[in-house]
Order: C-alpha cells, then structure tokens, then sequence
C-alpha cells in the first residue's frame, strides 16, 4: 500500500537530478549501469560502494595486470618462472596470516608450522609410499584441498588457546607452535622422511594429467615451470577474491572489530570465541595450501626448512606489503621473493658485495637477509601501511594532481 | 642419586639461572616499554661475541673482559633502542615487536660475520673443572652460573628497588604520563632499561659460551627458549622470571637425562621442546604466567 504524501520520494528526487531510472526496491537506491555517468566515484548503494572493483581504474588495471600475468611466462626464462610462481604462492600464505594477524589482530608467528603440515599432508595424501614413507598417491584434486583441511583442523585445535591468550603472550605461544612443530616433523619419519633427509613432494596430477609433462598451447610449448605457473596462478587468484570477500563479509568486519577493540567488539554482540577460531582456521588453510604448493615448486625439503625463519619471511610479506590489505600482502610477496634475486644481480655490479659465503665486505646471502631486516624495521617506522601505503600516497596525489590537497 | 643431584637439579638450576637472566632482561624491557623484545637471542650471541674477543683475543683478565662486554652490549643496546625504537613510542606493542624481529635479523647478521663458520670459547676460567659439594661432586660451571646470575639478577633487583633511578624505572613502567609529569626523563628510562637488558643478555652469553663445545652463531637460538620463560613467569613479574627460568632449567635438564632411557619414542632431543610444553600447559591454566599481572579490560 502506498500513500501520495506529494513529496518526492528519495528515489524520485534521485532520478530527477540524475536522469536516470533507478530500479531496485527497499534496499537503497540502484542506478542502472555502474556509478552515474562521468561521475564514478559517486555510489548510489551500499552494494556499490562495497564492491571488489568499485572504481573503472581498479577493473582497468586489474584486468591489464591478469593479462600481463598471462602472457609474462611466455617471455621470461625457466627459472625466472619458478620464482613469479614462488610469488604467488608466498602471497597465498600471506594472505592467510593477514587474515588472522592484519585483520583479526591475532598475532601468528606460527605459520610455519602450519606450512610444513600442509606440505607434509600432500605428501601423504599424494605422495609416492615406499617402505620408508607413508604415500597414497592420489590425485591433485584431493590433496590440494587436504593439505588445507588438515591445518585448518590443527588451527582449530589450537584457536581455543588462542581466546584465551592476548597480544604479545600469543605472538610467544604460536612461536612455541613453530618449535614443537619441527620437533614433530623431525620425529615422524614414515611421514617426513626424517631429518636430513626429507621427502620428495606430492605428485602434481591434476584430474589425471601429468602436470610434469609438456604441454602444447597455440603453438607455444609449455615448460613444467609454465604449467606450474598457471596452475598456481589460477589457485592464487581464487583464494585472493576468496579472502576478499570474506574480509568484506560479516565475519571479516567481526575479525576488524576484535582487532581494534576485543572487549568492545564482545560487548556488541560479536563472539570472541568464534572469531578468532575462524580467523586462525582460515588462516591455517591458506598457509597448508601454500605449503603444499611450495614444495611442488622447490621440491624436497627437510623438516628443519619449516623454522622460526619462514615465519619471519611470512611476517615480512604482511609487514612490507601492508597488514590488513589483501592487494598490500600480494605486492609484499612479490617484493620479499624477488628482492634476494635483485641483489645477487647486482652483487655483480657493486664492488663490496662478494658473491661467496665469506669473502668480501658482506656476502650476498648476508646482505639478503640484512635488507630483510632493516626493511622491516624502516617501513614500521616509516610507512605503517607498507607498499600498499605508499601506493595510496602516490594515488591520493594523482588524483588531486595538480593540487596538493 | 649423585646423578640426580649433578647431571640433573645441578646443571638444570645452572642453565635455568642462564634463562633466567635472560628472561630478566625481556621483563625490565616489557615493563619499561610494552614490548617483547625478539632481538635478545642476537645481543646475547654478539655479548658471547665480545667476550671471547675481550679475553682470548686481547688478554684481559677473565672478569675484566666479562663487565667490558656488558658495558659494550649495553652501548649496543642502547643505540638500538635510540635509532629503531624510540620511533614507535606510542604506536601499537605489536607493531614495536615486529620491528624487534627486524633488529634480530640485522643483527644475527653482524654476528654470523663477525663470528664466521668457526666455533669460538669464551675462555673462561672453570672449564671441566669439578668441586665437592655436600659429598657430591658437580661441574664448576654450573655453581658459576647460579652465583653469576644470581649476582647479577638480585643486583638488577636492588638498583631497581633502592635507587633513584630505578625508583624512576619503576614510576615509567606503572605510568609514562604520569611520570614525565613528575620529572623523570622517561625516554633515558626506556633507553636504560635497554642497556641494563643487554648488558644481562651479554652476562648470559658468556654463561651460554662456557659450555664444552664452545659456541658459535647459531647457538643464539638457545636464548628464545627464555620467551617460554618470561610466559611462564608472568611478561611483567621479575620474581617470576627467576622462578620461570630455574623451573624449565631443571625440568630440561632431567628430560635430557631421563627422556633417553624411559621415554625413548619421543625421540632425540626432547629437551629443547620441553620449555614451550610447558608453556602451553601453563598457558592454559594461567593466561597470564604464574606471576603476570591480569590485565584490567574497561571499554
């Protein structure tokens, strides 16, 4: 039933100044088409303004960059496409510890751990068994989700501890994770191989195809390396929007309600306990699928490669990158992947860099790893947001360009 | 018997006194600061470092070199908390203990170049002597570590309760507002508390260094397991620091010696774990370590 007042309603004054038809009932008002035209960045829903791509440069660079990922493994050399592909899969695991350090708050510095179980769960579920090591041998499809499911089930396990424990006692808890962890790993043996020996990975056979193989597509022959690129690819942008949306849902504002204020958050009516649980078993997933992958890209590894120090490398991603900021945690893998290439490149060129392990000033695996460190340190105190702060910074002033403000 | 008493309680109460040392620098640090320092296991490696340079390498006398390494970690440390962390006064504790992760980085770099691949003694004066004690005979070293800790920590413990400027110490850790108000300079405080943690951290380092085998770069990762202890022993609680530390001394020092002959399936080396079991466990119990102060949450 509706009642002529004579007074225009909201949705009738919207389509008089703006020309026009709005659809949509109740909820808000809907132009037709994206934004009003020429005026992107005015949002007529809440629907609008909440989207992945709310603006067209966003969907125009996006698309730009997926296509320049597409074609860039036709151009680059083997190796070269080995380590985009380490990229992609330090970004997943980044992605997984913003999720519960970036924007739940919940401080991990557990996530190694939760990589070697990842890893070791494909190994089993899809790994060559011998007398030595338990191995099913199934496909890609099953153990990829596994090598998930499982840490996901082990984070919530652990998550209980996690609603106990806050901030800084957390941070040393999820450390402990990382020791007995390796402990663990050194132990099992029919499962890991042992220390000092490790296993060979899970077999990468996707629905029944080899990915090991060559493979054909217009006319190009795909390296192992390429179709490893894709596949990880393809992984990599699913659990990217996945995480996007998730921190854009309900429980992704939860996670940013307890992260800022747990008490006020559990006054509101939001669970403590359910939030964090969530955050820390999603995270878990994403870190035992890039676990997983990991491996399948460097191949056999040791239980004593998933130490203290991945943890870090993994915190400097979200660190660099940007905490709370899913594109900032992309942009940190890239950077912390392909910044130890970088400097050996240019060991060659700077004079006090040698290239061996102890000669010289410094060595490049030293520098490396300094870098790391005083990066860390510099963007903390510098550019809180990391990458995706600075990019903000160089948008604002474009965008204002040529005013200052 | 005898074993219990000097492979077991003995040697676990020296290496627990080590811990424990270093544990009282993470406490005057937290509660100076609000952070969690992760950098300790560096400024203890590079106060090992300093040592053996001090006393093997230059020819001071043994004690001589020991307090002038301190003194040097302590400038170390210092300069530390001036260049990186000063900045972060006033930001999020998380956030300043991450850029710690960053200063252990860069400084376990130093001291992997400084120290090399080689293994390094710290050339101390006990070695594998043995004395009488109580008709038991123990290692020196490990009566050395009690004493020098508990020298060391209860000197710590009556500047901090007796001197005007622990007085102030201790007014900056309750309240920094409050105590700039009443004069005190808090930023010299959180620098000194930061000299005073490496300086201890530098006394542990030479404690860790006596051991038979020597030391060596990554022996810097023996001082985490104090993290475990500061948890256990309450992130602000000095006392419990102490009693933490002792605690997971002598609980490691009898799984070393007992976990090969009746636990054999757990599998080798054990002990290093148990610190962080039993930290989980008491993490359960106690949210807040056995002398942690219970945060008071107002919205």
């Amino acid at each position: 039933m509706t009642v002529d007042t004579g007074v225009p309603s909201g949705r009738e004054r919207a389509e008089r100044e703006t020309g026009l038809r709005v659809r949509g009932r109740g909820r808000g008002l809907r132009v037709r088409g994206r934004g009003v035209r020429g005026r992107p960045l005015l949002y007529t829903s809440y629907a609008a303004d909440q989207a992945i791509w709310n603006t067209p440069a966003k969907r125009g660079w996006t698309l730009a960059l997926v296509g320049a990922v597409l074609v860039l493994p036709f151009f680059l050399s083997r190796d070269l496409t080995s380590l985009v592909t380490t990229v992609f899969i330090f970004a997943i695991g980044g992605i997984g510890l913003n999720l519960v350090t970036g924007y739940a708050g919940q401080v991990s510095l557990g996530h190694a751990f939760f990589m070697g179980l990842g890893a070791y769960t494909a190994a089993v579920f899809g790994g060559a068994g011998s007398d030595q090591v338990i191995g099913w041998g199934l496909d890609m499809a099953i153990w990829l989700p596994m090598a998930g499911v499982v840490p996901a089930l082990v984070g919530l396990v652990v998550a209980p501890l996690a609603v106990r424990v806050r901030g800084l006692y957390l941070a040393v808890l999820t450390l402990g994770l990382v020791f007995i962890g390796e402990h663990v790993f050194k132990e099992a043996r029919s499962i890991t191989g042992g220390a000092g020996v490790g296993r060979a990975p899970a077999e990468p056979v996707l629905f029944g195809m080899d990915l090991r193989e060559r493979y054909h597509l217009f006319g190009y022959i795909l390296s192992r390396e390429a179709v490893y690129y894709f596949v990880c690819f393809a992984i990599f942008v699913v659990l990217a929007i996945a995480a996007r949306n998730l921190t854009r849902s309900k429980p992704g504002r939860a996670f940013a309600a307890v992260r800022d204020r747990d008490v006020a958050a559990s006054m509101m009516g939001i669970s403590l306990r359910r939030t964090k649980t969530l955050a820390f078993t999603v995270s878990s997933f994403y870190a035992g699928v890039s676990g997983a992958l990991l491996v399948m890209v460097i191949g056999r590894v040791t239980p004593t490669n998933w130490n203290l120090f991945l943890s870090i490398d993994l915190l400097a991603v979200i660190l660099i990158g940007g905490i709370a900021t899913i594109s900032g945690s992309i942009l940190g893998a890239a950077f912390v992947v392909l910044m130890p290439r970088i400097v050996s490149e240019l060991a060659d060129v700077v004079p006090f860099i040698s290239t061996s392990p102890s000669g010289g000033f410094l060595s490049v695996f030293q520098l490396q790893t300094m870098l790391f460190g005083a990066l860390i340190v510099l963007f903390l105190v510098l550019e809180p947001r990391g990458l995706y702060g600075l990019w903000v910074r160089v948008r604002n002033y474009w965008k204002a360009w040529p005013f200052s403000y | 018997m005898t074993e219990l008493i000097s492979s077991g309680l003995v040697r676990g109460l020296g290496i627990g006194s080590t811990y424990a040392l270093l544990a009282v620098g993470f406490v005057i640090i937290y509660r100076a600061t609000g952070v969690i320092n992760f950098a300790q296991p560096a400024l203890m490696i590079l106060g090992a470092y300093a040592t053996s340079v001090l006393a093997t390498g230059a020819g001071l006398p043994f004690p001589v070199a020991v307090l002038a390494a301190m003194a040097v970690l302590a400038a170390v440390g210092m300069a530390t908390e001036r260049v990186a962390l000063r900045p972060m006064v006033g930001r999020q504790p998380f956030a300043a203990a991450m850029v710690t992760v960053g200063v252990l980085t860069v400084l376990f770099v130093v001291a992997h170049r400084l120290i090399g691949t080689q293994v390094r003694t710290v050339g101390d004066p006990w070695g594998l002597q043995r004395a009488e004690l109580f008709g038991v005979s123990v290692a020196q070293v490990d009566l050395a570590k009690i004493v020098v800790s508990m020298v060391a920590i209860g000197a710590v413990g009556l500047f901090l309760a007796r001197s005007r400027l622990g007085l102030a110490m201790r007014a900056t850790s309750m309240d920094q507002e409050v105590a700039l108000a009443q004069g005190v300079d808090v930023g010299r405080m959180f620098s000194l508390a930061w000299g005073i943690s490496a300086a201890l951290a530098a006394l542990a380092g030479m404690l860790i260094g006596t051991s038979a085998g020597g030391f060596e770069a990554i022996t810097a990762l023996v001082a985490l397991k104090a993290l475990p202890v500061v948890i256990v022993g309450g992130l602000d609680s000095i006392k419990g620091a102490v009693y933490a530390g002792l605690l997971i001394g002598v609980a490691e020092a009898l799984t070393r010696l007992y976990q090969p002959r009746y636990a054999e399936w757990l599998g080798a080396n054990v002990d290093v774990v148990v610190p962080y079991v039993i930290m989980i466990v008491v993490l359960v119990v106690r949210p807040y370590g056995l002398f942690g102060t219970r945060e008071v949450e107002r919205v």
